[in-house]
């Protein structure tokens, strides 16, 4: 079934215009790349697909459903969110963190069993923080503490991913680590959307890409469809050299004028 | 899992009999623990009996009852406000009750009308810092909480327009109220009630503001419906203080120094700091009002000075030491 669909989706960024209307659709197994310079709308996007953000017109469907139609709990029982920034205004531990996760599965007078703390210790193991469970999470450095949220979203087990510059602050493993846990969760049946401003991680590990303009046009695609390196260069406005390596395009951004292609 | 939440919520509630008992047995006329218990029992002489359950029971439930609620009533605040450092009397609740109050004592009204005129003020209070901060396109705590301090500000001008315009019989009834004093609390079931009605609504929902004091958006992400929690939060946390306050005037600090006290020690888990916060608010407060009848006896001090005295330099070494 798919995962999440949109029907001339256009997103609420303050003052700009209409640009592209979305209608994308998701399947199970599925990555997306969203690409696009700063402020082009990606974490607005996301954001309105999981329903935080309302759209400026057309609708998101959850498997069949409109988002709309749905409430907070179920969506938070088949979609998870990466943010992009966190606040910690109280200190609570790794541990805690990650079961908040269970929280869309519980009921109000349940408290998490075994089962929940089990699922959270797994996710921590897998993102590599378990031996970081009793510290609070306010002491962790930058990286730690995007594999721990993570790791809460692991623990939240949707069928939809939906994470924003997952791989921010991460070092080079760990980034790498994250992209095939994500591939993995697709594999498993999940689909994954997220946002990157690394085009090599997109090139390696999304199947789909979208592209978001900052005037609010949009394309998506397969991976080799998007990206070719005259509509990234216009993406971002930035030259880029492009080389083969182990079978994935990797592109170097370089010092040189942009040659106009419209 | 549960052990976990009743072991300090066990030790809790014995310090705080401990607490009540003592509070039963010191006084201008101590009782020893032999008499204290034969009235317990029914016996003992008359007059010690009507000491304890007339004067000392009603004052001591009334204390615990008003600790308490301004202890959770904090607690909420922080978490609606997502600031360790917010206090029940913020949004300048305290200011509108007492507003409320000194018209009513310059009007010549006593008893019910005082506290009726109290919970009014607060109430209006309540509404017109939401409905300020609201504005266009919802409230930020931010925004929530500059407005609450600002309409603060302007209560404690009209209430030192009040005082100045009072005949000078009334002021001292007047500055009592103002400080914070239980010697006037008769009636602890209607605080008590509130109290308990609260405990049992909100621990259902204790993980639903663990989950909420980690940011809206976060928590809309965990399915929660955040409007609606964070308008009940504010709700409940504006009526349990507008009911302390009315109980017992502005009590400073316990509702800033309990929770982040138990938070230091417990931990953050709403689950286990709201119940706890009963317990040691209401500790706090018997122990601070029995200390408040007792140090200068027969006389008697407001116990809002007794836990402005405790709750400033105890928060300040919290403050330093957390840097």
């Amino acid at each position: 079934m798919t995962r999440l669909a949109t029907q001339d989706l256009i997103i609420n960024v303050p003052g700009r215009s209409e640009g592209t209307a979305l209608n994308l659709t998701i399947e199970p197994g599925q990555v997306w790349g969203v690409l696009g310079p700063n402020g082009a709308g990606k974490t607005t996007l996301l954001h309105t697909l999981a329903g935080l953000n309302a759209p400026r017109s057309g609708q998101v469907l959850i498997g069949d459903t409109p988002l709309s139609q749905l409430r907070r709990r179920q969506v938070a029982q088949r979609l998870g969110l990466v943010f992009q920034e966190r606040l910690d205004g109280f200190p609570a531990t790794v541990l805690e963190t990650a079961l908040i996760g269970r929280h869309p599965y519980l009921s109000l007078w349940q408290m998490e069993g075994a089962d929940d703390y089990a699922r959270a210790e797994a996710a921590l193991a897998a993102l590599d923080v378990a031996h970081l469970r009793d510290r609070l999470v306010n002491t962790l450095s930058g990286g730690e503490r995007q594999r721990v949220a993570v790791a809460t979203v692991l623990t939240q087990a949707p069928s939809l991913w939906l994470a924003d510059e997952p791989t921010n602050h991460l070092d080079l493993h760990h980034q790498s680590a994250v992209m095939a846990l994500m591939a993995e969760q697709a594999a498993q049946g999940s689909a994954v959307m997220m946002c990157l401003h690394d085009l090599n991680l997109a090139a390696r590990w999304c199947d789909h890409i979208l592209l978001l303009y900052p005037s609010g046009e949009a394309c998506w695609g397969p991976r080799d469809t998007m990206l070719v390196p005259s509509a990234l260069e216009r993406l971002y406005q930035q030259r880029l050299a492009t080389v083969d390596v182990d079978g994935a395009p990797v592109f170097v951004p370089i010092q040189a004028p942009l040659t106009d292609h419209e | 899992m549960v052990a976990r939440l009743w072991q300090p919520l066990g030790l809790l509630a014995l310090i705080a009999v401990a607490a009540m008992l003592l509070s039963l047995a010191v006084g201008s006329a101590q009782l020893s623990a032999a008499q204290l218990w034969a009235v317990v029992q029914g016996q003992g002489d008359a007059l010690a009996r009507t000491m304890v359950i007339e004067l000392r029971l009603p004052r001591a439930l009334s204390a615990f009852a008003v600790g308490g609620l301004l202890a959770v009533a904090g607690a909420l605040m922080q978490v609606l406000l997502r600031n360790p450092l917010a206090d029940p009397y913020v949004l300048g609740l305290s200011g509108g009750a007492s507003m409320g109050a000194l018209a009513a004592m310059l009007a010549g009204m006593g008893g019910v009308l005082i506290s009726g005129s109290a919970f009014l003020g607060a109430l209006l209070s309540t509404f017109l810092v939401f409905g300020l901060a609201h504005g266009s396109g919802g409230w930020t705590p931010a925004r929530l909480l500059l407005t609450g301090v600002v309409v603060a500000a302007g209560w404690g001008a009209v209430i030192t327009l009040m005082l100045a315009l009072s005949p000078a019989e009334r002021l001292p009834g007047m500055l009592y109220w103002l400080m914070g004093d239980l010697s006037y609390a008769r009636a602890p079931w209607p605080p008590l009630l509130l109290l308990i009605a609260t405990c049992v609504l909100l621990i259902p929902l204790g993980r639903s503001l663990n989950v909420l004091a980690r940011g809206p958006q976060q928590a809309a992400a965990l399915g929660v419906d955040v409007r609606p929690l964070e308008w009940g939060i504010y709700i409940a946390a504006s009526l349990l203080t507008a009911t302390a306050v009315t109980t017992a005037g502005s009590i400073g600090f316990v509702g800033l120094v309990v929770p982040h006290m138990l938070r230091l020690l417990l931990g953050n888990d709403q689950r286990l700091i709201l119940p706890a916060c009963v317990l040691a608010g209401g500790t706090l407060l018997v122990l601070a009002d029995t200390l408040a009848r007792t140090m200068i006896a027969p006389e008697q001090l407001p116990v809002g000075v007794i836990t402005a005295l405790l709750g400033v330099p105890t928060f300040l070494f919290l403050l330093y030491r957390s840097r």
